[in-house]
């Protein structure tokens, strides 16, 4: 018999320090509760540190803007899978948020009379989708995430957070008597203890998992835990089908490399050396939308004429541009080809994928953060004690494509609502915690000692490896029928193998493997949610496309997926097409 | 040096941005064991990344070996 784990009581636990994590929590502290907040890495190196686009507020600093303006181009960039109450909700909040991060310090660049600069961004407009672009992104230089992020850290050291940095959390604790969510188990890497986290109300902030493809902008942090934690405690998760792919992320790094070299002149080309994108995209060529360029780059590789000797790539070219051009108005990008392609594309193109971005899925939750699950007759039932903000959150305000600069808004208006409603259904609580529920923690205990009894295995590493060469080959930016179905055969056999996993140290202190190992496990469910969700919807809608059902269809396909780990098993839920206060934007058929 | 200082070196190299996730893991790689990245690695990872992407060129001049090395690895 092991001792029981050791047990901290807190007013509410944050897992995660990202922007949503400590906008959520500064909240919480606030209102004078007792806050925990947990992170895998010191807070502000959470991923939020590399939004760099900006933020969006239909402030109408420099054009004439507004809430319902923003609302209609985020239903319409969601392909009208967003669910409207939420849209409104958070384009309605949206002026304070950012006014009141203006307040704590963030270093916003400023126009002459002293207010918000703001900039133009893609799909960003004035009057409901006319052609005027509407001024709405606001920005500090190009470090807005770094910036916000330390802005909120500070705020919320004076305001006396607890943090929790380098405990990764492993496991929910549930009540079994009605399912609340009283805490969470957590591994502190220091000791490599386990310990039981109390709490009256838990947060998940724990960012998205961009680390399941094998083309990723995302850091490697972004292993998903938050997912894979509420999958194995029986929660649903929603429209993980749905990820977001940046057309030049640099082959084999997955470094991004921003549409401004489009802009400024640079093109792709196949292996023949033809300027491809003329035939795909006569007008727009290389400027067209994502996820056309996207989805052009993946077939001209599918049909045998990408580059190199895998021949599983495109070459940007921009070396016609001279070094003038790239020295000047591209700065950093010359660093970022040597550095990561061995290209100098002053002389040579740069080779370049369809490269993961963003997560539009994840744990279903309302706009008040509270996580919903259907249950009975209702298709959203609250799960008392659990809530979800940020990316690993699915509220769904970006539906099916999230519109650029909304990722970080997100995060601050479902940071600050989630600390709100959790703050009022704390204080509607009794005072002492619940009982803990006799088995709580034997999950991440029973995980741990069988990563650690086993003495042979699959090596980790080789594990994540394939399951990320899989998901890119087989549910990657442009879905074939036969793909599909063999991704989702593969991708179970790979769970099966993580399921086998094995570490060669079995150290306590500070034992990076075993992290490494429980992230593992936290991938593969995130996959396998994504690849049996995208197999199923048999449709194309925003960033899910594919190529035997090329169209959308309002008709069977406008709801929301749920999937469960438990057999991996599927349901749907309607989307809310209802907004709080104004008239519904209904449905348009995409025009191209 | 030691199993645990390492691990701990390790860890500090997971950063919010995939550039220097790549460079330090390449870094790391070859050379586990090198003391002196540690204080650089309390950079905030945008600064850390303008040091060593050579867009930055004044930093502390007590760290201009390691940041020769990295900029080099
Ligand atoms: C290159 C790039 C550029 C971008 N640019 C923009 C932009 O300009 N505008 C925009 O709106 N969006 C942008 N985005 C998207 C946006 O940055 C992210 O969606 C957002 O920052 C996610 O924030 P978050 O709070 O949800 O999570 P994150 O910032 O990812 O933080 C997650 C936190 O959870 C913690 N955590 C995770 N797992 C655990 C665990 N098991 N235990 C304990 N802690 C854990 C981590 O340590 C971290 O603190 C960009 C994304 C990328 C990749």
């Amino acid at each position: 018999m092991s001792a029981a784990l050791p047990v901290r009581r807190f007013d509410a636990i944050v897992v995660g320090a990202g922007g949503s994590g400590l906008r959520a929590a500064l909240e919480l502290a606030r209102a004078s509760l007792k806050v925990a907040v947990l992170s895998k890495v010191f807070p502000t190196r959470s991923h939020t540190v590399a939004a760099q686009g900006g933020i969006a507020a239909p402030l109408a600093n420099s054009t004439e803007d507004n809430w319902h303006w923003h609302m209609y181009d985020t239903v319409k960039g969601s392909d009208y899978l967003g669910d409207q109450d939420a849209i409104e909700y958070m384009c309605r909040r949206a002026n304070e948020v950012v006014v009141e991060l203006e307040h704590m310090g963030m270093p916003f660049d400023r126009l002459e009379n002293g207010k918000i600069y703001q900039r133009p961004f893609g799909g960003h407009t004035q009057g409901y989708g006319s052609a005027k672009m509407a001024m709405r992104a606001c920005a500090a230089a190009d470090r807005t995430g770094h910036a916000m992020l330390h802005t909120l850290y500070q705020q919320n050291v004076r305001a006396n957070t607890q943090f929790f940095v380098e405990w990764m959390a492993l496991d929910l604790i549930r009540d079994p008597q009605d399912g609340a969510v009283v805490g969470v188990t957590a591994l502190e890497m220091e000791t490599g203890e386990v310990h039981i986290l109390q709490g009256k109300a838990v947060l998940f902030a724990t960012g998205g998992a961009g680390r399941i493809f094998a083309a990723s902008t995302n850091a490697f942090i972004n292993t998903g835990d938050g997912l894979g934690i509420a999958a194995r405690a029986g929660i649903p998760l929603q429209d993980m089908e749905f990820w977001q792919f940046h057309p030049t992320g640099v082959h084999g790094a997955g470094v991004l490399i921003t549409e401004g070299v489009r802009g400024e002149g640079g093109y792709l080309l196949n292996k023949d050396g033809e300027r491809f994108m003329e035939r795909y995209a006569p007008n727009a060529k290389d400027l067209a939308s994502r996820d056309v360029v996207s989805r052009a780059m993946t077939t001209e590789i599918k049909e045998g004429r990408g580059c190199g000797p895998e021949a599983d790539h495109v070459l940007l070219k921009l070396d016609h541009l001279g070094p003038e051009v790239i020295n000047l108005r591209l700065p950093g990008i010359r660093e970022i080809a040597i550095k990561f392609a061995n290209a100098d594309p002053i002389r040579e193109p740069i080779p370049v994928v369809p490269t993961v971005h963003y997560q539009m899925g994840g744990i279903p939750a309302n706009y008040m953060g509270q996580v919903v699950v259907p249950e009975g007759a209702s298709h959203e039932a609250i799960v008392p004690g659990f809530y979800a903000a940020g990316e690993c959150s699915c509220v769904s305000v970006h539906g099916a494509n999230r519109l650029g600069t909304n990722s970080l808004l997100d995060l601050l208006v479902f940071g600050k609502s989630s600390g709100e409603q959790m703050a009022k259904d704390i204080r509607a609580m009794p005072r002492p915690h619940r009982n803990l529920p006799k088995d709580a923690g034997e999950l991440s205990r029973a995980r741990l000692a069988r990563l650690d009894g086993a003495s042979a295995g699959e090596r980790v590493a080789e594990v994540g490896a394939d399951l990320r060469r899989v998901m890119q080959a087989h549910c990657g930016v442009f879905r074939f029928p036969d793909d599909l179905a063999k991704g989702v055969e593969k991708v179970k056999e790979i769970a099966a193998r993580a399921q086998r996993s094995f570490i060669a140290d079995k150290s306590k202190v500070f034992n990076t493997a075993r992290v490494e190992a429980l992230e593992l496990d936290n991938l593969v469910e995130t996959a396998l949610a994504t690849v049996v969700s995208a197999d199923a919807r048999l449709e194309s809608r925003g960033a899910q496309a594919r190529a035997d059902f090329p169209e959308r269809d309002d008709r069977d396909w406008l709801k929301h997926t749920l999937w469960y780990k438990e057999d991996n098993r599927l349901a749907y839920k309607p989307v809310h097409l209802k907004p709080l206060t104004v008239e519904a934007f209904e449905p348009k058929v995409r025009t191209y | 040096m030691e199993r645990e200082a390492r691990e701990r070196l390790r860890w500090k190299c997971r950063r919010g941005l995939l550039e220097l996730d790549l460079v330090l893991q390449r870094y790391l790689e070859r050379n586990p064991q090198d003391a002196e990245l540690s204080e650089l690695l309390d950079l905030a990872d945008n600064d850390l990344w303008d040091i060593v992407s050579g867009r930055n060129e004044r930093y502390d001049g007590r760290l201009s070996g390691i940041v020769a090395r990295l900029r080099a690895s």
